[in-house]
């Protein structure tokens, strides 16, 4: 069979040898991922994402899990020079070029296995897999099974950084599909601010399959803004999830941006655990080509009095297709909550698509919750009015396009890198005013 | 300056237009009136290029050139606009950035620099006085939220930055209050030359004291009826459609 067993077996192997602290945990998600494979698209939640049909026997893991400064330098986004860098190669976290700016007082970035076995390990134990209870699948399990790669990072109570937490995900695809893991855990501590933006590179040309879990867990008072920046180029397959918990009574709010890939498959989980809890969920997906960009998100309300507010927008070109399924949970006890979700499409090219489902399952009866979805052509009449004016066919789609994937960068916290992503929209957009 | 000759338009089959002819020479004002669902705004599309309407039959010919052959952007380009009787809500676009582009391209199209910010901005001011706009509006996304009548103002406002050769006001008059309705008429006044040219598109002879027409149409299920002076919007005013809608069914009876 022309699959990636015999390799993904070989590298868990190879690396799970070493025990260390997770090797018990490594090797129940291996057994579990055995067990249960990767997720065809007769599974309901991948219904329309082939994840598994990049996992050939061309996948390329162990070996140049190395860059060197220089190399590095040249990947910075620009104006971030003084941000806290976490780099991740071929999906395994590089101590060596990872920079901390702010003072070990408020923050800490270690390897996870580290963390696994010092003064963090009960936070660890607590929460590493913790995204499993809402993703029980393969392909987060075999995220597990290599988790000693990932990074641990802590935001200690009542910090607020003076710089973001950029964390780069470098692949090396120049000898074949370069396949990696990367594994993040996030402890916001109580009343704790933090910036975390993800950017994901590939160097080398070749094409790339990347499986990432992040799970955060944020205090009471935390306040947590997060962005994933998704611009690889054409040759990236990626599935990965981002799941934030919330303890405490917080603010957490996510902006995830795709702008290229071929597979492209993002879980988002906002689970709220706590009274008066608020989160936030913004997307744009700005697709050509045959890019596939999947956004599964979730928010589970458990307690009373909790806020949600949720904005995916997307734009197909060419023969691209978006695809978002938004599932809001309000469990029994948790009167009073207000969730909002709203999914907004336009069709550009001739044969793209976009398919949309909310999802909605509410088992308190005191609740607001409210959900619409669209999808759509440009609205003619506006670009008849813009172009009665003056503008050319071609601006005046350049600027409603643009007028409307705007209002998500503009989520974006960070003033550097709203800069940047808003660049890079106006330049797919051809937006020059 | 505009020739429309037998022009004959439909939208989803059915036929709108059923043989127009009108011809504006440079300097006039002409005046176009008629019932509800007479055609009124769909001549105004059409000279304007909608591509919902298909032309069926007949020649427009603007400045010597023929209108058909150009895209709506080249039309508004050679001098053609038309103020819309429902200006479109754009959220997202800057208002000003909107009109700095369409300003620009124009120059562009006719050979000319481009303004700079500084030109554009005093441009901008002296028009803004001119149709009494206020800067808030215009700092807004296009039309987004504007009560009625600031979205006619707008449309004037437009109108005066683009300084065009033949301007349509689609009911720039209607849901304008009194002073607006003045506002609106001295704009249109003072952007009068010899050389530029107005169609105005109104159901009330109340907007042609203040912009008084060299001539008054009437359009009646697509066809020009009646062509008269202003003294024929005063009849009008006086006496409705009735007469003339029972004339000319009677006619093509
Ligand atoms: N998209 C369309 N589909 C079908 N019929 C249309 C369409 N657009 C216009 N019409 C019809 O064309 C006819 C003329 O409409 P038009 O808007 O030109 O009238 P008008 O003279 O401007 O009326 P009003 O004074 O109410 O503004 C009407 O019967 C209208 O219903
Ligand atoms: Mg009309």
């Amino acid at each position: 069979m022309m699959d990636a067993t015999n390799i993904l077996k070989e590298a868990f192997e190879k690396q799970n040898g070493a025990g260390g602290s997770l090797a018990e945990y490594q090797q129940e998600n291996w057994n579990m991922f055995s067990g249960l494979g990767l997720p065809a698209i007769k599974h309901e939640e991948w219904k329309y994402t082939r994840i598994r049909n990049v996992f050939t026997d061309k996948l390329v893991i162990n070996n140049d899990n190395n860059l060197s400064q220089d190399a590095l330098e040249k990947l910075i986004l620009k104006g971030t020079e003084n941000a806290n860098r976490i780099v991740f190669i071929n999906g395994r976290f590089l101590e060596t070029l990872s920079t901390t700016t702010d003072s070990a007082d408020v923050i800490c970035i270690k390897p996870l296995e580290k963390a696994a076995g010092d003064e963090d390990a009960n936070f660890v134990n607590i929460n590493l897999g913790h995204s499993q209870r809402y993703h029980g699948d393969g392909i987060n399990a075999l995220n597990a099974a290599f988790a000693n790669g990932g990074v641990y990072i802590r935001v200690n109570k009542g910090a607020t950084l003076n710089n973001p937490i950029i964390i780069y995900h470098i692949s090396n695809s120049s000898h074949g599909l370069r396949f990696s893991q990367p594994r993040i855990l996030v402890n916001i501590q109580e009343a704790a601010q933090v910036e975390l933006i993800e950017t994901y590179i590939n160097m080398g040309g070749g094409e790339t399959l990347t499986n990432e879990v992040v799970e955060i867990s944020a205090e009471k008072d935390a306040v947590l803004h997060y962005v994933k920046l998704q611009n690889e180029g054409e040759k990236t397959n990626y599935a990965g999830t981002t799941h934030i918990r919330q303890t405490g009574k917080c603010l957490t709010h996510a902006v995830t941006i795709t702008l290229s890939g071929s597979i492209v498959r993002n879980n988002l989980n906002m689970v709220m655990e706590a009274e008066h809890g608020e989160s936030h969920m913004y997307g744009l997906y700005l697709l050509k080509g045959n890019t596939l960009a999947d956004n599964h998100t979730i928010v589970d309300n458990a307690m009373p009095h909790c806020f949600s507010n949720e904005l995916y927008k997307g734009i197909m070109d060419d023969a691209s297709t978006g695809v978002f399924n938004g599932k809001i949970f309000v469990r029994k006890d948790a009167q009073k909550t207000n969730a909002y979700q709203s999914n907004k499409n336009i069709l550009v090219g001739e044969n793209a698509s976009a398919n949309t489902k909310p999802q909605l399952e509410i088992l308190a009866d005191d609740v607001k919750c409210s959900h619409g979805c669209t999808i759509g052509k440009l609205d003619e009449d506006a670009l008849f009015y813009l172009r009665a004016r003056g503008i050319s066919a071609e601006n005046a789609r350049s600027m409603l396009l643009h007028a409307f994937a705007i209002d998500i960068i503009e989520q974006i916290k960070n003033e550097e890198i709203k800069a940047y992503a808003e660049q890079l929209v106006a330049e797919r957009l051809s937006f020059n005013i | 300056m505009l020739k429309i000759n037998n022009l004959q338009a439909s939208i989803e089959e059915k036929e709108i237009l059923k043989g127009i002819n009108l011809d504006i020479k440079p300097g006039e004002i002409h005046a176009i009136m008629g019932p509800n669902g007479s055609g009124k705004s769909t001549l105004a599309s059409v000279l304007a290029g909608r591509s919902d309407y298909e032309v069926t039959g007949g020649t427009l010919e603007f400045m010597g050139k023929d209108l058909l052959e150009l895209s709506p952007e080249d039309r508004a380009k050679e001098g053609l606009f038309l103020a819309f009787q429902y200006p479109v809500e754009i959220p997202g676009v800057s208002t000003t950035n909107f009109i700095k582009s369409a300003v620009n391209e124009k120059r562009k199209y006719l050979g000319l620099e481009p303004l700079d910010a500084a030109q554009f901005l005093r441009n901008m001011k002296e028009k803004m006085k001119l149709v009494e706009i206020d800067q808030s509006l215009l700092s807004r996304s296009l039309n987004e939220g504007f009560s009625g009548g600031e979205k006619k103002r707008n449309e004037i406002f437009q109108m005066a930055m683009l300084e065009p050769k033949l301007a349509i006001l689609d009911e720039t008059d209607s849901g304008l209050d009194i002073d607006a309705l003045r506002i609106v008429a001295n704009g249109v006044n003072q952007l009068r030359t010899k050389d530029n040219s107005f169609l105005v598109v109104t159901h009330y002879q109340r907007l042609l004291d203040y912009i008084v027409p060299d001539f008054v149409h009437v359009l009646y299920k697509g066809r020009i009826v009646r062509s008269g002076t202003k003294e024929l919007a005063k009849e009008l005013e006086v006496k409705g459609y009735d007469f003339i809608k029972a004339e000319v069914d009677q006619e093509l009876a």
